[in-house]
């Protein structure tokens, strides 16, 4: 323990001087790349959109290889839709209520709901990946690009929305078969709807994400986050009727956010526009998305503090 | 080595003196427990440095620190010069990482996950492509371009690795217990492949591991054990007094560290 540090140190130091003069190197200034003071070194622009090109091709890529992961982000809102909402037809009948200008029948009225929780399980899968990327260290390489942490961030959760549009409209697609049929405007406007709400739902899961530090939690998080958020809101039955049995559980359904998505893709899919719904999706998702970045912050956040994937056990 | 035949490479014209890394003083603790303490060493630019370490001596949260997965609260790091810390961009665009855990897609082809590389890092598509090609024929994989990463070996997935994180012209490269899992042959493919890049294109290496035969008595050597520099120099001169580099290795860790193979 206590030998003594080998003198090979000052052998050294005449090979390799540590800088003790200022830190920047002085190149020639011909060379462009070092034309200006090292710590104003910019990344171009151009960068920036090709490192965003590049996340989410590769995010692309990965989910035409996982042709499970398609088919069953496919399924599972069709059971809901062929089985859950065919038994319940007869049983739930929902009165008019905006944006439906006539009775709907139960098919129409869950559809909403059920492309909510695509994004939904799209937005904690893309998290489950980012804990699985953390521990095969995926989202160390990630992290390593120089670009600035935030977009690195914030471009992954582009890409998981790009994916989660594939799956919305595929669904969308099977369903209008089913005779769940929108108006023609309401596939196009709830794009934009499906974006915002995609990004809330992403950024939650980033956040759970840097929260979460094993793999087999997201079973927890399957029990803890997916289903109560989504039988605890607006998704399977208008609010109304929670109130009429239960004023504990309205109340938890008037704040769960994601009740907020659905009445937004709602209202979106009949080409309309619901501020409030708006307001509290893009609120959430900055707060999410804020809380996310700071979570991922190398000398904030908690991988700083806990010591990062490996030291995470 | 700067005026070498791959001058073309901005970086190549940096002043020779500055070191492709040089850590100075970095004390670093989770809670109570001190990863690292007062470390300092330095890979010069064009030298193969072997970190040489028992488990939990502090490498991964070096590498952590280094590639700023988080930041060093005291001291500094520099990347040729760069302080990892306030010029991040700079530092991380000349730094090539390959972690001791598998970061590759193993769904993708050989050239998507280059290509994904490559635009990490703000090369656009075409010039990525080529330049894949490139670290590939370096790598002798060329052939495999477009096979799918899961029907490599192991030791074909870690240089597709090294290539990957040479994508970007870095001029320090480090690597985390690289050999780990591989048989021999592999192991001697991949210290090959590495050293003819610290020969050839003047890249500063920092290798980390605990197998001491991968060191040779000219290659420089920084022994770190519980978070502490005990040694720095060339692996001929450590191990002088003792003999043998295991010998020499054994003494600085104590003999409560187990002995590497």
């Amino acid at each position: 323990m206590n030998a003594p540090r080998t003198g090979t140190r000052d052998i050294e130091a005449g090979v390799a001087p540590l800088p003790e003069r200022a830190p920047a190197p002085t190149p020639p200034s011909s060379d462009p790349r070092h034309a200006m003071p090292a710590g104003r070194f910019r990344l171009p622009l151009s960068g920036y959109a090709i490192c965003l090109a590049g996340i989410c091709w590769r995010e692309g890529l990965r989910f035409l290889n996982q042709r499970g992961r398609f088919l069953s982000a496919l399924v599972r809102p069709l059971v809901w839709l062929f089985i859950f909402a065919a038994g319940f037809r007869s049983v739930l009948g929902v009165s008019i209520i905006p944006p439906y200008e006539t009775y709907v029948l139960y098919e129409v009225y869950v559809t909403p709901g059920l492309v909510a929780m695509i994004q939904l399980f799209n937005g904690l899968q893309s998290s489950l990946s980012m804990v699985y990327d953390r521990e095969v260290g995926a989202m160390r390489i990630l992290l390593v690009s120089p670009y600035p942490r935030w977009f690195l961030l914030v471009s992954k959760l582009v890409a998981g929305i790009c994916v989660s549009l594939l799956q919305v409209y595929a669904f969308l697609l099977v369903a209008w078969f089913w005779d769940v049929e929108l108006p023609p405007i309401g596939y196009l406007t709830v794009l934009p709807a499906l974006m915002l709400s995609g990004l809330m739902l992403g950024a939650m899961g980033l956040l759970l994400s840097s929260v979460f530090r094993q793999m087999e939690n997201f079973a927890s998080v399957m029990n803890f986050v997916i289903f109560p958020m989504f039988f605890a809101s607006s998704a399977l039955y208008p609010l109304w009727r929670v109130q009429e049995s239960s004023l504990v559980l309205w109340w938890i359904c008037t704040l769960n956010p994601f009740s907020y998505a659905v009445e937004l893709i709602r209202f979106a899919l009949y080409g309309q526009f619901n501020p409030l719904a708006t307001a509290v999706v893009a609120g959430c998702a900055l707060v999410f998305l804020g809380a996310a970045i700071f979570a991922y912050d190398p000398s904030a956040g908690v991988m700083a503090r806990r010591g990062g994937p490996d030291n995470a056990r | 080595m700067t005026e070498s035949p791959t001058a073309p490479l901005p970086d190549a014209r940096l002043p020779a003196r500055e070191p492709a890394l040089a850590v100075t003083d970095v004390t670093h603790s989770f809670g109570s427990r001190k990863a690292l303490d007062r470390v300092s060493l330095t890979v010069p630019a064009a030298s193969f440095t072997a970190l040489l370490g028992p488990n939990g001596a502090g490498k991964t949260t070096l590498f952590s620190l280094v590639t700023r997965l988080y930041d060093n609260r005291s001291g500094t790091i520099r990347v040729l010069g760069y302080d990892v810390r306030r010029q991040a961009a700079a530092a991380l665009s000349r730094l090539g990482v390959v972690f001791q855990a598998r970061t590759l897609d193993l769904e993708l082809t050989v050239q998507q996950n280059l290509l994904y590389h490559a635009t990490l890092h703000g090369m656009g598509f075409a010039a990525g492509r080529r330049r894949a090609g490139e670290v590939l024929e370096q790598a002798g994989l060329a052939e495999r371009a477009r096979d799918k990463v899961r029907t490599l070996s192991g030791g074909q997935m870690r240089r597709v690795e090294i290539a990957r994180a040479l994508i970007h012209r870095p001029r320090l490269l480090l690597l985390d217990e690289p050999t780990v899992g591989l048989d021999i042959a592999s192991r001697a493919a991949l210290l090959a492949q590495v050293r003819a890049l610290v020969a050839e294109e003047g890249i500063g290496v920092l290798w980390a591991t605990h197998i001491i035969e991968e060191i040779l008595p000219d290659d420089r050597v920084v022994v770190l054990h519980r978070g502490r520099v005990r040694a720095e120099g060339r692996a001929g001169e450590i191990s002088a007094g003792a003999g043998t580099l295991a010998a020499a290795f054994l003494a600085l860790v104590g003999e409560d560290a187990e002995v590497p193979a």
